[in-house]
């Protein structure tokens, strides 16, 4: 077993255009949010915020160096989430 | 091997003596026995609690408790089997003693959470019983529905504060292990060489740790509205009540799960050993393992069919119970066919096992009839429900624990008991179960209410009838129990290996050493290959 | 067989940790995504009633403070101990003005008669009272972990000051990291859902 942690991580730089982009999203989906769309403002919403969540992930969070255990785990919590959602829909969705 | 001292004896950390040895300690085998005891303790007491029940039940009318103690009672024993005896009992006792030793490792991977989680888990049994004395035990049920929950006048925030407590201290455990299994298996144990009961911890450890989360935020959101009044699941306020119900039973669907995974793994260990042959179709049971995980998470509304919920999703969720009890019956299918043309050794953690078999089938089977949306809103909130749950969780779970006691207390206390008594209680256990449960299916078809101290007339003749078969079952439970701990009084006699097991555990002595090993122990290239059994024992021929 | 030096061993399980907390706000979520889809123009009035300058705002506190962060666990793989303490230092800054935030901001809410069982919520619009139900619940939940968060981000501070986490073992401050980073995370859902619903 290892000793000491492997060393990966990114530049600072990186961490810096990354949190630029961060910036940019949220100013994207707060202009957006003031043209009504109907029901697609939500969507659009959501998925602007799954995008930044993706990249606090990716970079912020270190999921981009990780191995497969890490990311299938994710992944599978992330899918049990979305079953609680949308099985609940199975219900109210067609009270 | 004799002068090796065992974990008794060696005190780890090493500086502390006497109770705080326990009290502070952060060996693996050392916590398990102390979640042993606590557990016997809550789980001794919910059985007399359950027998105060039926004593009551035997007698129409009012014949010595109120109904209002009624309700708190069947609250209590409900809330003390499930969150501080079957939800913790195998993965806290044995997982915690046997996971480390079956991958041939010293310990858990984080050992002072394993200790923080035994002090939430006794945490969680104090602040319960504290409930008791303020305000008196909340008479909801165990499952705490809105709106009564929020608006009964007993201690409902107590008490769920204490299931939240435990519903911590079961998530830490979950994390704990399958860090371990990730990270300290022996280099040499592939995924497919681990044994058996440490494949289902690891599957219960998944749904344990994405399941509970959902009833930790459930049960403080009933604390949030008890005390401030949000309006989440009240309908005057636009809330659903229904959806406290989804919420509770995401959790708890799986919960059920959480508590019969481990107990199939302690099944699919002992078959094999007393049949002396590998057990059939180990991968399949590896993949029925986790099948039952993720798929267990897909059915939970079928609690809730009578609830008003839509027809869809009644439809839905029923079908999808019944694509859940394939892999259960995979299972069962494995352990017979382990059994078949065995050459089988009859001792009392087989014994126990082979009526969790017949006990968890009749069980299996009524849940399909539970599962049937038709039957369901037929039976729903019945006796009939009552003795499922009984047949699953108690004929599955608690026998699996007192196979998997009986299977690994020469293990972990290094005395074998008698065998003779053992008998006597398990057969007192078994035959007191199906006389005090059957009627209760009976009753149940014929309509009887659950969590009524009262009925009608009609019912007298079944609830009298059940509660000699209550009589029994609580006689047999304390037989076996008394007869194991007497053995603690004479001296340490077991073998290492008194069964002829291959699993890792049995190749150090019993009780094992601090580290668990006394020599680095050898992985099989297949972890039930009994070759090298049989030639042992065919030497001697009386298999002592 | 020591796990004391497995440090890939513990950020799993600090990831698994990070995972019962995702389904426990996820619980919130099951409510939030049913009762909008049954209150959709309640919850657009409810909405407007959010001050979003608020929202932006902590949305940019937590990004940055997200960002200097994990330039807190660079500098400590760099061996860049000041950079470090800074790093962490604005993080915790961070956690400190977005409180302070939260605070005006709830109390401006409070004291405009909207609060859990308060009159005007009771007397209105069912829709709103279950938004602004969950918006104290939501947030209020969150406010919890972004003090935990701080006091994680905390204890990285003395022990990489004291010399207790270097460049060799650091996964303390790594976990804590994570855990603030969840905690960001979550916000950028948060955001969008009570801000934004116009
Ligand atoms: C000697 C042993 C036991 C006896 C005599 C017994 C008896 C009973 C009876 C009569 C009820 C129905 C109360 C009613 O609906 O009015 C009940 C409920 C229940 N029992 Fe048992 N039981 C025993 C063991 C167990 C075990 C081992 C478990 C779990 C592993 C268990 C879990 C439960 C639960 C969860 C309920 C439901 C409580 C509720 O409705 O909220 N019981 N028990
Ligand atoms: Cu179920």
């Amino acid at each position: 077993m290892k000793i000491t942690q492997a060393l990966h991580y990114f530049e600072y730089k990186t961490l810096f255009m990354v949190l630029l982009a961060l910036l940019a999203l949220t100013g994207i989906t707060v202009s957006v949010s003031f043209i009504d769309l109907g029901k697609f403002n939500v969507w659009i919403a959501l998925i602007i915020a799954s995008t930044k969540g993706a990249i606090v992930l990716l970079f912020f969070m270190h999921m981009k160096y990780e191995g497969r255990v890490l990311v299938f785990s994710f992944l599978g919590t992330i899918f049990f989430l979305g079953i609680m959602i949308s099985f609940t829909f199975w219900d109210v969705g067609f009270r | 091997m004799e002068t090796v001292k065992s974990f008794f004896e060696t005190p780890s950390p090493a500086r502390f003596k006497g109770i705080w040895s326990w009290l502070l300690t952060t060996d693996h085998k050392r916590i398990g026995l102390m979640y042993l005891f606590s557990i016997l303790f809550w789980f001794l007491l919910a059985v007399l609690l359950g027998g105060v029940i039926r004593l009551e039940l035997m007698f129409q009318g009012e014949t010595f408790i109120s109904a209002e103690v009624y309700n708190s009672l069947f609250t209590l024993h409900g809330v003390i089997m499930i969150f501080l005896f079957i939800i913790p009992a195998l993965p806290a006792v044995f997982g915690n003693f046997f996971l480390p030793m079956q991958i041939g490792t010293d310990d858990v991977f984080f050992p002072k959470l394993n200790l923080l989680s035994w002090y939430l888990y006794m945490a969680g049994g104090i602040i319960a019983i504290i409930s008791l004395f303020s305000d008196g035990f909340p008479d909801t049920g165990w499952t705490f529905y809105v709106p009564f929950s929020i608006s009964t006048h007993t201690n409902v925030s107590t008490a769920v504060f204490a299931a939240f407590v435990l519903g911590i201290a079961s998530m830490l455990t979950g994390l704990n292990f399958i860090t371990t299994i990730h990270r300290m298996r022996k280099k040499q144990m592939g995924w497919m060489q681990i044994p058996l009961f440490t494949w289902s911890l690891y599957a219960t450890s998944w749904v344990q740790l994405l399941a509970t989360p959902v009833v930790s935020i459930t049960l403080l959101l009933v604390i949030i509205e008890r005390y401030v009044g949000v309006g989440l699941f009240d309908p005057s306020r636009g809330g659903d009540p229904i959806l406290y119900q989804h919420l509770f039973w995401m959790y708890s669907h799986p919960a059920v799960y959480i508590m019969i995974l481990p107990g199939m793994g302690v099944i699919s260990e002992i078959i094999p050993v007393f049949s002396r042959k590998s057990i059939f179709g180990y991968k399949a049971i590896v993949a029925s393992s986790m099948a039952i995980a993720i798929a267990g998470s897909l059915v939970w509304a079928h609690h809730m069919y009578t609830s008003g919920m839509s027809d869809t999703a009644i439809f839905v969720f029923s079908l999808l119970t019944f694509v859940v009890a394939i892999p259960s019956a995979i299972k069962v299918f494995s352990w017979v066919a382990t059994l078949y043309k065995g050459s089988i050794q009859m001792t009392p953690p087989l014994f126990l096992a082979l009526c969790f078999i017949y006990l968890f089938s009749v069980g299996g089977l009524t849940g399909l009839v539970l599962g049937a949306a038709g039957t369901d809103i037929y039976v729903h909130d019945t006796h009939f429900v009552v003795a499922h749950f009984h047949f699953t969780m108690f004929g599955g779970t608690g026998f699996a624990f007192f196979a998997a006691l009986h299977y690994w207390w020469p293990k972990m206390f290094g005395r074998m008991y008698d065998f003779k008594k053992a008998y006597i209680g398990a057969i007192l256990l078994t035959g007191g179960f199906m006389f005090h449960y059957v009627p209760m299916f009976i009753l149940g078809l014929q309509g009887m209410p659950r969590r009524y101290f009262d009925y009608l007339p009609q019912y007298a003749k079944g609830n009298f009838f059940a509660g000699f078969g209550a009589a029994f079952m609580i006689i047999g439970i304390f037989l076996m129990v008394i007869n194991l701990l007497i053995t603690l009084r004479k001296p340490m006699d077991a073998k290492a290996d008194p069964w002829g097991g291959t699993t890792l555990e049995w190749q150090t002595p019993s009780p094992p050493p601090l580290h668990n090993f006394v020599t680095e122990p050898c992985v099989l290239d297949y972890p039930y290959d009994f070759t090298g059994v049989v030639k042992k024992y065919s030497k001697n021929t009386k298999g002592e | 067989m020591s796990s004391h030096s497995d440090e890939s061993g513990k950020k799993l399980g600090m990831w698994l940790f990070l995972y019962t907390e995702i389904i426990l706000f996820g619980g919130l979520f099951v409510l939030y995504a049913v009762y909008f889809v049954r209150y959709a123009s309640d919850f657009i009035e409810g909405g407007k009633e959010l001050n979003i300058l608020f929202g932006v705002v902590n949305t940019i506190i937590l990004l940055i403070s997200s960002f200097s962060v994990a330039a807190a666990i660079t500098a400590i793989q760099k061996k860049e101990k000041k950079m470090a303490v800074t790093g962490l230092a604005t993080g915790l800054l961070c956690g400190l003005v977005f409180l302070v935030n939260k605070y005006f901001e709830w109390s401006h809410k409070i004291d405009s008669g909207i609060f859990p069982n308060s009159e005007k919520l009771v007397d209105g619009p069912v829709g709103q009272n279950i938004f602004f139900g969950l918006y104290y619940v939501i947030t209020g939940l969150h406010g919890i972990h972004i003090i935990i968060g701080m006091a994680l981000l905390f204890i990285s501070l003395v022990f990489v000051q004291t010399g207790k986490i270097t460049h060799e073992r650091f996964s303390l401050a790594e976990n804590s990291g994570l855990y603030w980073h969840l905690v960001d995370l979550i916000w950028i859902f948060i955001f969008p859902l009570f801000y934004l619903v116009i």
